[in-house]
């Protein structure tokens, strides 16, 4: 199926959009960043915006227009050696019910070397009445790369129930896995999503996840930064602050307060 | 390294004289007894008496976990360093009788960090009459009641109180105000143990807690020779 | 292999340390999130499909002669809060403890040495049903009821819960606990061949972080 294909209908079986959108990011050799790749498909369109001292920003457009039943968008983005990638959007990814009766896959795979830096910090991601998602984010650090990362999920948006929403985060510091975590929420999720020992009828949850090399050294101090907030430093160099949080709002207050602690 | 080897050889059952290195463990006595007659008050007493010549640290079974411990801090009998404080999901007999290897693990980890160690004080959360100190854990328990819990508790037995290796009798100061009978608290009790010792005292009393230290002072050179 | 073995390592008054741990139920009465029978149900079943999962099916990896050091660094991805880990390997030291007077074995003896603080209690777990002589189903059972024992004995004792109400709560999770059990299974018998990345790593974000607010309390009955 080609770039940004349609939506192909072959009689009874409607399949959905195949979009990839590729960042490559390298250090330009005085002290900034280039993007010798920076590559949008179909909905996914990618859009470098000004970026501040060595670091380049890009964000990420149009993503409101899926991902719907049986769609498959990728986004990867690799950081090279000594460079540093800022990587927001510009809104929130609304996962809609499709045509298709399918199941929509969302994979995100980020790949940070040494010395290189990514600030990956979309806006939430939507979860209406009737979708059916699976985000998968696989990140690969060498030992010295640093990382912020953003996850925030809303499900439902306002009065409405959620769609089945599944994820998978997973974040490997030079080989070892740090954080593998898989939430599975809505309709068709295993019984007790919603109960006291997961989301308590609260509608968003988010993760920030800090990756310092200092941090092996240096790990963070677990605390209790809300209601139901904390940071919690992980078996390696890695931190995490996990939120659940009756919106989305109040769940994006939390996770900045904590992320502007962190530094 | 020194944990490796303590921990995996295949000999590490509780009640084993010697540590795993082959060096001879602390001498563990438990401190059980009904809420409020003057167990940590002992333990504290105790410390005092006998830190400057034994190695000592304090395990504590409170039923608010660190209630006891953070008097003994206060206190500072001890170091910080040596006293522990188990969790024991509110049944402190399960910890020190049933299931004992949270209070093991305390134990052995306190002679790994602070030790060697001469001796061990394991005191239990306030409890009822029947809770007693399984043998996996300690080598020989104290029971601690008190004048004003009743005269009659002695008489009513249990088997804290019948078969504990030391009874204390506590606060024998107030027995006037409580209306309680030592002489009959001693003769109950010497009905319920026969031979097994039992000693009053009152912790305000110039004799203090002597008696009961001289008691562990015998068990420690029993356990040394 | 001796079936009432399972019987013996799955007794509540098995002598491994869990009667001190609440599995999140003392901080989810204290926040008003388990308040009666009903929300205990939806508490346990909540852990059945998190963390509940997860150690089932590392039991049963381990169980399966899964690479025991492999299995406890995939336990340490999958368990964000510091409290939850130590709780984990101190339960696990526990567990080793009664396991190695229980059922003597090269392999209890090996995993004490690599971890002489204690590994994750669901490996330990697997490991002790080997050396039992059980298998990985027998392991992935007992890991998946304790998930939901523990908190429901602990609330008998935290609310003073009619005993019979949360009996009946777990004897209502028994069928979910079965088809979780195969899920836990399929999946910790294709870590030898597969790699730890096939085993779940379903998450409860309240465990996680109410396990952190618990952590902090300085008055508590539960160590965890």
């Amino acid at each position: 199926m080609g770039a940004g294909a349609a939506r192909r209908v072959d009689g009874v079986t409607v399949s959905g959009v195949r979009a990839t959108a590729r960042i490559r990011a390298r250090g330009d050799g005085r002290g900034g960043t280039s993007l010798p790749v920076l590559e949008g498909e179909g909905p996914l369109a990618l859009r470098r915006t000004r970026g501040s001292g060595a670091e380049a920003r890009v964000v990420l457009v149009g993503a409101m227009s899926g991902p719907l039943g049986g769609d498959h968008f990728a986004v990867e983005a690799e950081v090279e050696e000594g460079a540093r990638l800022r990587v927001g959007s510009a809104a929130a990814t609304i996962a809609l019910p499709g045509q298709a009766k399918s199941e929509a896959r969302y994979d995100v795979r980020l790949t940070v070397a040494d010395g290189g830096e990514l600030l990956w910090l979309p806006e939430p991601l939507i979860s209406a009445g009737g979708s059916e998602l699976y985000v998968t984010t696989r990140v690969e650090l060498a030992a010295t790369a640093r990382l912020v990362l953003r996850e925030e999920q809303v499900l439902g948006r306002v009065g409405e129930e959620p769609g089945r929403l599944g994820s998978r985060l997973t974040v490997r510091v030079a080989g070892r896995t740090v954080l593998d975590q898989e939430l599975a929420c809505g309709p068709g999720a295993p019984a007790g999503w919603d109960g006291p020992a997961v989301l308590a009828g609260r509608r968003a949850v988010g993760q920030l996840v800090v990756v310092r090399s200092k941090f092996t050294t240096h790990p963070v101090t677990a605390r209790i930064v809300g209601e139901y907030a904390a940071v919690m430093p992980l078996a390696g160099p890695a931190a995490l602050v996990s939120a659940v949080a009756p919106d989305g709002l109040l769940l994006r207050r939390v996770l900045d307060e904590a992320l502007a602690e962190l530094g | 390294m020194h944990l490796d080897h303590a921990h995996s050889a295949p000999s590490a059952v509780s009640a084993d004289a010697q540590r795993p290195d082959g060096t001879r463990r602390a001498l563990r006595i438990g401190l059980g007894g009904p809420v409020g007659s003057g167990k940590t008050a002992t333990v504290a007493a105790l410390c005092r008496a006998l830190r400057d010549q034994f190695s000592l640290a304090v395990v504590t079974n409170d039923i608010y976990t660190r209630e006891d411990a953070e008097f003994l801090l206060r206190e500072a009998v001890l170091p910080p360093e040596r006293i522990a404080a188990v969790e024991t999901g509110a049944c402190p007999h399960t910890a020190i009788r049933d299931d004992i290897s949270a209070n093991l693990e305390a134990v052995e980890d306190l002679e790994d960090e602070v030790g060697p160690l001469d001796l061990v004080l394991v005191e239990s959360g306030g409890d009822n009459l029947t809770a007693t100190f399984s043998k996996g854990l300690v080598d020989a328990q104290i029971f601690v009641i008190d004048v004003a819990g009743g005269d009659d508790i002695p008489r009513k037995g249990g088997p804290g109180v019948t078969t504990a290796d030391l009874l204390v009798v506590n606060k024998t100061d107030l027995a006037p105000y409580v209306g309680s009978d030592l002489a009959r608290m001693a003769a109950d009790a010497k009905a319920q143990r026969a031979e097994l010792p039992v000693v009053f005292q009152s912790l305000r009393s110039e004799a203090g807690v002597a008696d009961v230290s001289a008691w562990v002072r015998a068990r420690l050179a029993a356990w040394t020779a | 292999m001796s079936r009432a073995a399972l019987l013996v390592l799955a007794d509540g008054r098995f002598p491994a340390g869990g009667h001190a741990h609440s599995g999140g139920a003392e901080e989810a009465v204290k926040a008003g999130r388990i308040t009666g029978a009903a929300s205990l149900e939806a508490f346990c079943r909540g852990r059945l499909h998190t963390v509940g999962l997860v150690g089932a099916a590392l039991a049963a990896a381990a169980a399966a002669g899964a690479d025991p050091v492999e299995l406890d660094a995939a336990a340490d991805a999958r368990t964000p809060s510091p409290a939850l880990r130590g709780a984990a390997r101190r339960l696990g030291r526990q567990l080793m403890r009664a396991a190695r007077a229980a059922w003597p074995s090269d392999e209890l003896d090996a995993l004490a040495g690599e971890f002489p603080k204690g590994a994750h209690q669901p490996v330990v777990l697997g490991v002790t049903a080997r050396a039992a002589g059980l298998g990985a189903q027998d392991a992935a059972y007992c890991a998946a009821y304790e998930s939901v024992s523990g908190p429901a004995t602990a609330v008998v004792r935290l609310l003073s819960l009619d005993p019979f109400e949360a009996t009946g709560v777990l004897a209502r999770l028994a069928p979910e606990l079965d088809l979780m059990v195969d899920r836990a299974v399929a999946a910790g018998r294709a870590v030898p061949g597969e790699g730890v990345d096939v085993l779940p790593a379903a998450s409860g974000p309240l465990l996680e972080i109410g396990a952190e607010a618990h952590a902090g309390w300085p008055v508590r009955l539960f160590a965890s």
